[in-house]
């Protein structure tokens, strides 16, 4: 038990290296060890959420090192909570590659996938600043990578772009963890948030501008306006469960918002406590309006999903720069919501796609489809869950946090950012859905190629499809007692004060 | 020698920002490794700038130098060395497959003249047109 918070970040670190062992013996081999490895985490992260729920923060001291001189994992229900999307997620994705046979395009690709899950596993336990950035360059190694993997001049391009700007974006990682440094003599989060709350007037603004930087990198991976532009591009043209996979890796970014932000500028940070909230929400509602232009502009449907994680993540940060208990709750509550979402759309997107055959994803008139009615019921399911219309869980969250932002000075500008948006995708997703599933032409034209007459392994992908879209209804069935657990997960995560004490005192942490 | 350290990473970031800008992979690449030195810089020098004092605290010496930031910036070094390692591997991939030296994978001119003042130029441009501005408008090959 005294273990236990190391157990997510080791087991697909150790199961990565195993896959890399594994090679030889093929491909069939590595699928089920990964499969496997992957479930295993899956029941992990189940296992430690319900411990979590019930119990106090778990601190891991690395080396016995005693705080703060040493790196902390602190494992609490924010970070159970992540866990436990990213293995939901994982497993839907990894089902995909595995049954299209699209892990088999490249090498490593469940290596990687491992590794990447080692990455962001990471992340969300590390309770240490600079453990956090190593982190971050562990999930973007292996992204990149990911991102690449298949192949292809587009996938290349948008994979240079995407390298590049995450390399620009750890050197500021760097400036702002150097800076902090400087000022406060430590980066143990919780360590911090102590120094922050005693910190003298003149380093004030030294801290702040670090802080900004900070919400700088984290905005740029999540997106962030003006740090989005390299979202659409890399998730529309890398593989579709790569795709999936990368859903949660917006909301890393949001994450480490929530927990750093949250706790070194938090209740207690006197006059920088929620200095950088205005600044969220301010950005938020912009990269709100520009996703849902996007949306509405795209000419093609994977574009048009990957627009759909903006705006997803728009609605995050305004989320979170309400800075209240009920905001942030509510951000919980969307962040499950949308991850899983957002996955699931981009597996589906990839199936519409290789029905259409030579028309892709284009938002051409084609041939009807394989399957219409299944796949046109589903798309519809999910875009009523993206938009946030009753009766699916989009409508709970976002009424959620409307209700939240309005108790907050700002709220006629959210309101009315957050509904005119919402109309806007609207408008958007009902034309893809005719275009797609209803303009269908009853003859082919001479020059149209031969199109698919069926979906290659249609049945076993559409079961990772459901997987993550299942996610939606439950949300709605369950709303009541997950809005009490996410509540719960607001109310520990704001309580610094608790945060701190079990960081430095083993005794509290229960360790 | 605060004041020299201060302008050393000043002038390293200006080169890298603008090595990053120019939009071809060789600066680009060239323009990150210079960010990283002075990234590298920086973080030693938060440590507190020191000469002649151990790492470690010994009661006979007169002070000591951080030996955090020292163990920072090896990681640091580390990681940013196996990151430009990645992207020149990724830059010659996009070159080889692309044709082009261009971030973009083409070069926005056809004919580009061997005259000054490329980034002008690139301002004075007509816009190109939407379909091609990263809404899913461009021809891919499925």
């Amino acid at each position: 038990m005294m273990h236990l918070p190391i157990l997510p970040i080791l087991l697909p670190l150790l199961a990565g290296i195993l896959l890399l062992l594994l090679r030889p013996l093929g491909l069939q081999v590595q699928r089920m060890v990964g499969f496997a490895a992957a479930f295993a985490l899956l029941m992990l992260a189940v296992w430690l959420f319900d411990i979590a729920l019930a119990g106090q923060r778990q601190v891991y001291a690395l080396g016995n090192w005693p705080t703060p001189f040493g790196i902390t994992l602190v494992f609490d229900q924010l970070a159970a909570l992540m866990l436990l999307v990213t293995a939901v997620l994982a497993v839907g994705a990894l089902w995909y590659a595995i049954v299209t046979e699209i892990d088999a395009q490249g090498s490593h690709f469940h290596v990687l996938f491992q590794m990447q899950l080692f990455g962001l596993n990471g992340a969300f336990l590390t309770g240490d600043a600079f453990n956090l950035f190593v982190f971050f360059e562990v999930l973007l190694l292996a992204s990149y990578s990911l991102l690449l993997h298949g192949g292809g001049k587009q996938r290349t391009v948008a994979g240079l772009h995407y390298v590049v700007v995450n390399l620009v974006g750890s050197t500021v990682f760097l400036f702002a963890l150097g800076a902090l440094y400087g000022a406060l003599g430590t980066l143990n989060i919780a360590d911090m948030a102590a120094k922050v709350a005693a910190l003298p007037a003149e380093r004030e603004g030294l801290v702040m501008a670090a802080g900004l930087l900070l919400l700088l990198v984290f905005g740029l991976k999540a997106a962030m306006f003006p740090l989005y532009l390299w979202l659409p591009a890399a998730y529309a043209r890398t593989s579709a469960p790569v795709a999936a996979l990368f859903a949660v890796m917006t909301k890393v970014g949001v994450y480490a918002i929530i927990r750093v932000h949250g706790t070194v500028f938090g209740a207690d940070a006197g006059n920088l406590a929620y200095f950088y909230a205005p600044w969220l929400l301010g950005l938020g509602l912009i990269t709100l309006v520009l996703a849902a232009l996007g949306v509405l502009a795209a000419f093609r449907l994977r574009f048009q999903v990957a627009y759909l994680v903006l705006a997803s993540v728009a609605m995050l940060l305004i989320a979170v720069g309400l800075h209240s208990e009920t905001g942030l709750a509510a951000a919980l509550y969307y962040l499950v919501h949308s991850t899983l979402l957002a996955g699931g759309l981009f597996l589906l997107a990839d199936v519409i796609v290789r029905g259409r055959g030579a028309y892709a994803d284009r938002f051409d008139p084609g041939m009807s489809l394989p399957h219409h009615a299944l796949l046109g019921g589903l798309f519809m399911f999910a875009a009523v869950a993206a938009l946030g219309l009753p009766p699916l869980s989009g409508f709970f969250g976002k009424l959620w946090i409307l209700q939240a932002a309005l108790e907050h000075p700002w709220r006629w500008a959210v309101l009315a950012t957050v509904l005119l948006s919402s109309a806007l995708l609207l408008i958007a997703l009902a034309r893809s859905g005719s275009v797609l599933f209803y303009k269908v032409k009853d003859r082919p034209d001479a020059a149209d190629p031969v199109l698919p007459t069926r979906i290659p392994a249609f049945g076993l992908s559409l079961v990772a499809v459901l997987w993550l879209l299942a996610a939606v209804p439950l949300l709605v069935v369950l709303a009541q007692p997950v809005a009490e657990v996410m509540q719960q997960i607001a109310a520990q995560t704001l309580d610094v004060a608790g945060y701190r004490a079990a960081v430095f005192d083993p005794a509290v942490g229960g360790k | 020698m605060e004041g020299l350290v201060a302008l050393s990473i000043g002038v390293l970031v200006a080169c890298g920002v603008y090595l990053v800008l120019r939009a071809s992979t060789f600066p680009v690449v060239m323009g990150l490794t210079l960010l990283s030195y002075a990234t590298n810089l920086f973080l030693f020098a938060m440590g507190r700038l020191a000469i002649g004092v151990p790492a470690i605290v010994r009661p006979d010496a007169a002070g000591y130098a951080d030996p955090l930031p020292q163990a920072l910036v090896l990681t640091a070094i580390v990681i940013a060395f196996g990151m430009t390692a990645f992207a020149i591997v990724l830059a010659l991939k996009a070159r080889g497959e692309t044709g082009s030296d261009h971030v973009d994978g083409r070069t926005p001119h056809p004919n580009p003249s061997p005259s000054r003042g490329e980034g002008l130029r690139g301002s004075l441009a007509p816009p190109r047109p939407l379909r091609e501005r990263g809404l899913g408008g461009e021809g891919e090959s499925p």
